[in-house]
């Protein structure tokens, strides 16, 4: 993806990851940003369904040629769905980071820590 | 190596790297490309075609006098006296308990004249070691570093690229020659590479290297990172000083005994023999995996072992790597398990090369 875009509609943490929020369930992955520092990506390790994650806490790896990254939760709950297409095309993360390369849906334990994440304004500046 | 971006070297080529994209980082006390269009793609033209490295960062030892054969034979682990006027050798320079302190490739440039090209994170101790021994023979040593800038062209295509801008033939394979290369006077042109291609390296006059680069990417060769010089390296299972090789390891374990002519009595001559004869305890062998994951440097082998070089391998599409194992369980097809952050990851050792064109 070559051009940076940072969603309106959609939530950011500041560890790069995105949300988007729809009742309490949240679908989540990491941002243009991140996945452009990363490289191309080329395995998704991802958590199993069921998993508890916590919000600011790693839950699940990516890997691009010469590294492996954490992916860090932007909200807590459980894993109700991961993205099985990413297994054999992990290069959906860098080709479209905020579609076919989501990462995982969390049913949300708290939906209102959503309200301490940033919107993309506040994200995209803390980029400058 | 805490060093801020603002006190790394910058080679001759800093301005190409910044206008073609690169992602510069800190290597060695350099400013580096570790990538430009992006690993995988600088890869496969490698492989496929023909990619262009700066490797300005790697220094250069002359040595020269009457003495300088003997000097080389005592500190290189190889038989000097074998390589002709315009060859080239691979050596290890080894301490008394023939520990490994550089892996390096030394070019005879006359009689009595010789070059070697060290790994920049060891340039200076190499410089240091060589002329501590030096005092013993009668034989000039000579820090080369800021005469040469030196650019790898690799891959299929790499030496017909260079061949069409240069003045004369090119040397063969661990061969090398003076040659003007697009323009620029003086390149020593070199048989020799690091990624399993063919191709040459060049060592180029700083203020030409700008020129020759810009010749070499017009005719077609493609601007790679260190990124892709380190996964063609691990595909070709060539060695990385700081990952596979270390004061720590001897020659032996690490698989390169046949550079090893103790009889040359060089300096951790004896310890090699003892540990040839002996047999090592542990062997740096090609693993693969054979389920998902990659495995990358330090990761424990289960049962024993450590992973010191990994990567997803971009020809084959699954990882790769170079590791220690004890030496039972070194014979390929052997069935290895790596502890890849807490997961267990199937694996196999491979025979070398990992990759190779020829099925």
């Amino acid at each position: 993806m070559a051009e940076a875009s940072y969603p309106s509609d959609l939530k950011y943490h500041p560890e790069h990851d995105w949300a988007r929020v729809d009742g309490d369930v949240a679908t989540c992955g990491i941002t243009w940003y991140a996945q452009e520092q990363l490289g191309e990506v080329v395995f998704f390790d991802p958590p199993e369904v069921g998993a508890t994650v916590t919000k600011d806490e790693p839950y699940a790896e990516v890997e691009s040629v010469k590294a492996v990254s954490d992916v860090i939760a932007p909200l807590s709950g459980e894993i109700v769905e991961v993205n099985d297409a990413l297994g054999s095309a992990p290069e959906a993360i860098n080709d479209d980071p905020y579609g076919e390369g989501w990462m995982v849906r969390i049913r949300l334990s708290d939906p209102s820590e959503a309200d301490g994440l940033m919107d993309a304004d506040a994200y995209q500046g803390s980029l400058d | 190596m805490a060093a801020g971006t603002d006190t790394l070297k910058r080679t001759p080529l800093h301005d190409r790297h910044v206008a073609a994209g690169a992602r510069l980082v800190p290597f060695a006390g350099w400013e580096m490309p570790v990538q430009y269009a992006g690993i995988r793609q600088e890869h496969l033209a490698v492989r496929e075609r023909a990619g262009i490295f700066d490797v300005s960062h790697m220094g250069q030892i002359e040595t020269a006098g009457p003495g300088a054969e003997a000097l080389l034979q005592r500190l290189l682990s190889n038989d000097v006296s074998r390589v002709p006027e315009g060859g080239a050798q691979y050596a290890l320079l080894c301490r008394e308990d023939g520990g490994v302190l550089d892996d390096l490739f030394t070019y005879r440039l006359g009689p009595d004249r010789f070059l070697t090209v060290t790994n920049a994170s060891n340039h200076a101790r190499d410089l240091a070691w060589f002329q501590q021994h030096g005092h013993d023979h009668d034989a000039t040593v000579m820090d080369r570093i800021q005469d040469f800038a030196m650019l790898a062209v690799q891959g299929p295509e790499a030496r017909a690229l260079v061949q069409d801008l240069a003045d004369g033939e090119l040397p063969a394979r661990f061969r090398t020659a003076v040659r003007s290369v697009a323009g620029a006077p003086d390149v020593l042109v070199c048989g020799t590479g690091y990624t399993g291609e063919d191709g040459v390296e060049l060592l180029v006059p700083p203020g030409h290297a700008a020129a020759v680069w810009d010749a070499l990417c017009a005719a077609g060769a493609e601007p790679a990172g260190l990124g892709a010089r380190d996964t063609l390296r691990i595909e070709a299972c060539y060695h990385l000083y700081g990952n596979d090789l270390s004061e720590d390891r001897g020659p032996v374990e690490a698989g390169l005994g046949w550079c090893c002519k103790e009889d040359t009595g060089f300096i951790g001559s004896e310890a090699v023999r003892r540990a040839r004869d002996a047999g090592p305890a542990e062997k740096l062998v090609p693993f693969a995996l054979t389920g998902p994951g990659i495995a990358r440097q330090g990761n424990p082998v289960v049962g024993g072992g450590v992973v010191t070089s990994g990567t997803l391998s971009p020809s084959l599409g699954y990882g790769v790597g170079l590791a220690y194992l004890p030496a039972e369980r070194t014979a390929a097809g052997t069935p290895i398990e790596i502890d890849v952050r807490g997961k267990p990851r199937a694996a196999e050792v491979r025979k070398r090369p990992l990759y190779s064109k020829e099925p």
